[in-house]
């Protein structure tokens, strides 16, 4: 384990809205989507985090808002003891190439046009880093430590299998060598034999070069197989946040519980035995939440205060986190 | 329990600018009266060309069926006209496709549609088909089924959809419900509500089901049997007990591998495959996982094993090797 010393990063009550308009002419302001809605959790130096919640939850949101891709509607995100939310130009150009993103699909997030070498390399360029013949050395160099050939290098995105797009997607993050790597569902497009290469690969990475990941996605198991602590979200709150093993076998939210309960899992026997706890209904609009908790309109143990205040959010034991009027 | 269907050496291709594709290459098995059946594999190996085929969906040309039969209740698939064909599919074998948004039409009503199969297949009249129609949504699990007869898809949410898909499905009573990747777009809460519903209907109206999935985590709880596929053969078929406590091909065993399981405790790495499927156009001679398999020998490189009898009732395997493998893992 790896936890248990400083943060890297800090967030604190990070909100992030996006204004509903309407009128063509005059753009009258009418309503938020609350996609993020006063989110705090720390990541350690060297860890894994993972955050896993469904459709429009706001995991994705967290991410790109945690690297300033959208600004910030309030709330502080300290990186490494400086205030990001307060960053300008130059400083936030500086510590911008500390951090880094791996997207979903890697057939959207290269650009067809460039070459591998230019896709890599333009981080390089970018932040000014390397040059020429520098930066060519550079990116076979990143090549080859995520497993591709270095004669690649001038070949264009079609000629590669998802698998092996991924794999440049994750050449391009480590090029200015950060310190945290977002990784926003970095495997849900692969194939169940390509996506355990490409975990293996960024557990390799990570133990070599030291990595700090955000990793979010939707599939629990690949969650608890690759973090040290998890972060579940429901509706732009996360409801609950111990380290893996904890919250695996000590379940706290209703939320997490029929979350873990859906997951299927590859064994006929344990299948059969299974009690699911099945949820009613569907997310509501994260325009329109509910008065109380996030949770109220679906939860099995709901309570009278449920349905008129939300829950606060309280470490209930040491690193386990919950927001829960059960607790 | 009675066959209710059986197909012999089923091969789909499709004739493209750059070659023959082989997307089903002889594939045979039989289904069981009221039968669950998983098809488990990757992207292109052939498990959805191959229920196309059985419909009759594949576009001729580009694609071209063969068989030696697909015995389908007492007639042979093949040799219906097009016309009989028609009344197959949607009465006696529906089918529900992966993505519940471009599975609908959207410019009708979800009540028109599933009122358009009745009417077509059942001969009803626009009042017993609506009546019959609010019943299946009902069935389904969608509240104020009277009213939602009247939205529009994109009114219904995606498992919402999904659920209607399955309403439309089952509108005509069929013998055989195939489930292509229903739940792959789905959320895992939803996903559970679906596989629930399904399970539910099965044991309700007694049809037989084939899951189609690359998910082997969903199929452990639903199937009774599963074929898994790769490149267009069948490699391992078997008592779902069976694929997953003694996988034989080594593919399988990778594929289980490769997963992790939310109930047990990480730590140890994941088996990866290493490689890529093969293409299509161009197989390798002989099996076509050798060139990723580690107990690769000669004799893999040459020839395709058929599928020979392992261990157990009703296990079936395609792989020279499986015994010598078996014994080392022991």
């Amino acid at each position: 384990m790896v936890a248990a010393q400083t943060p890297l990063v800090q967030v604190r009550n990070l909100k992030k809205y996006f204004p509903i308009t309407r009128g063509l002419l005059i753009r009258r302001h009418i309503g938020d989507v609350k996609a993020v809605d006063d989110v705090s959790f720390d990541i350690y130096r060297g860890e894994t985090l993972g955050l896993v919640g469904e459709t429009g939850c706001g995991k994705t949101t967290v991410g790109r808002t945690l690297l300033r891709l959208y600004e910030p509607t309030a709330g502080q995100i300290i990186f490494d003891g400086v205030d990001l939310t307060r960053a300008r130009g130059r400083q936030l150009r500086q510590m911008r190439r500390r951090m880094q993103i791996i997207f979903q699909d890697p057939y959207a997030s290269l650009n067809p046009r460039m070459t591998v070498g230019a896709i890599v390399g333009e981080p390089l360029e970018v932040h000014g880093v390397a040059t020429g013949k520098e930066k060519r050395e550079r990116v076979q160099e990143l090549l080859e430590l995520v497993g591709l050939n270095p004669y690649f290098i001038n070949r264009y995105p079609h000629e590669f299998s998802g698998g092996q797009r991924q794999r440049i997607g994750i050449a391009r993050a480590l090029a200015l060598n950060p310190d945290l790597i977002v990784c926003d569902e970095p495997i849900s497009s692969l194939d169940v034999s390509i996506q355990a290469q490409v975990v293996n690969l960024m557990e390799e990475l990570q133990d070599r070069l030291g990595l700090t990941y955000l990793f979010i996605a939707h599939d629990l198991s690949m969650v608890r197989h690759i973090s040290d602590r998890m972060a579940v979200m429901y509706l732009g709150k996360i409801v609950e946040l111990a380290d893996r093993d904890e919250i695996y076998l000590n379940p706290l939210h209703p939320y997490t519980r029929a979350l873990m309960s859906a997951v299927p899992v590859p064994d006929p026997e344990v299948e059969e035995k299974r009690q699911r706890i099945l949820l009613k209904g569907e997310i509501p609009s994260p325009a329109h939440p509910p008065r109380g908790c996030n949770f109220s309109t679906r939860c099995p143990e709901l309570m009278d205060r449920c349905k008129e205040e939300k829950p606060p959010y309280k470490e209930v034991s040491p690193g386990h986190w919950v927001a829960c009027f059960l607790y | 329990m009675g066959v209710l269907m059986r197909i012999q050496n089923l091969r789909t291709s499709f004739f493209t600018q750059d070659g023959e594709v082989h997307a089903v290459n002889g594939i045979s098995y039989t289904l069981e009266e009221g039968g669950a059946l998983g098809v488990v594999g990757e992207s292109g190996c052939g498990k959805s060309v191959h229920a196309l085929s059985i419909m009759r969906l594949i576009p001729q040309p580009p694609g071209k069926i063969w068989a030696d039969e697909i015995w389908f209740d007492g007639r042979d698939i093949l040799s219906l006209s097009e016309n009989e064909m028609r009344h197959i599919r949607g009465a006696e074998i529906a089918m529900v496709f992966q993505d519940p948004m471009t599975s609908f039409n959207p410019v009708y009503t979800i009540g028109f549609q599933i009122m358009e199969a009745l009417k077509l297949h059942q001969g009803m009249d626009n009042r017993q088909a609506r009546r019959r129609a609010e019943e299946l949504l009902t069935m389904v699990g969608i509240p104020d089924a009277r009213a939602r007869l009247d939205d529009y898809p994109h009114q219904f949410s995606g498992g919402m959809r999904q659920r209607a898909m399955i309403a439309m499905a089952l509108s005509c009573n069929p013998k055989l419900l195939i489930a292509d990747e229903p739940t792959t777009s789905l959320d895992v809460t939803i996903q559970a509500q679906i596989i629930d519903l399904v399970k539910r209907l099965q044991d309700q109206l007694g049809m037989a089901v084939m899951w189609i999935t690359h998910d082997l985590g969903v199929v452990a709880g639903l199937a009774r049997y599963i074929n898994v596929m790769y490149a267009g053969y069948i490699i391992e078929r078997g008592r779902v007990r069976d694929i997953y406590k003694r996988p034989r091909h080594p593919y399988t065993q990778g594929l289980l591998g490769s997963l992790p399981r939310l109930d047990e405790a990480p730590g140890t790495k994941l088996i990866s495959i290493p490689g890529l499927p093969p293409d299509l156009i161009d197989l390798p001679p002989g099996c076509p996982f050798a060139p990723r398999c580690s107990y690769v020998t000669d004799q893999c490189l040459e020839g395709m094993p058929t599928l020979e009898k392992a261990d157990g009732n009703d296990h079936f395997v395609a792989c020279w090797r499986w015994e010598t493998i078996a014994e080392q893992k022991r």
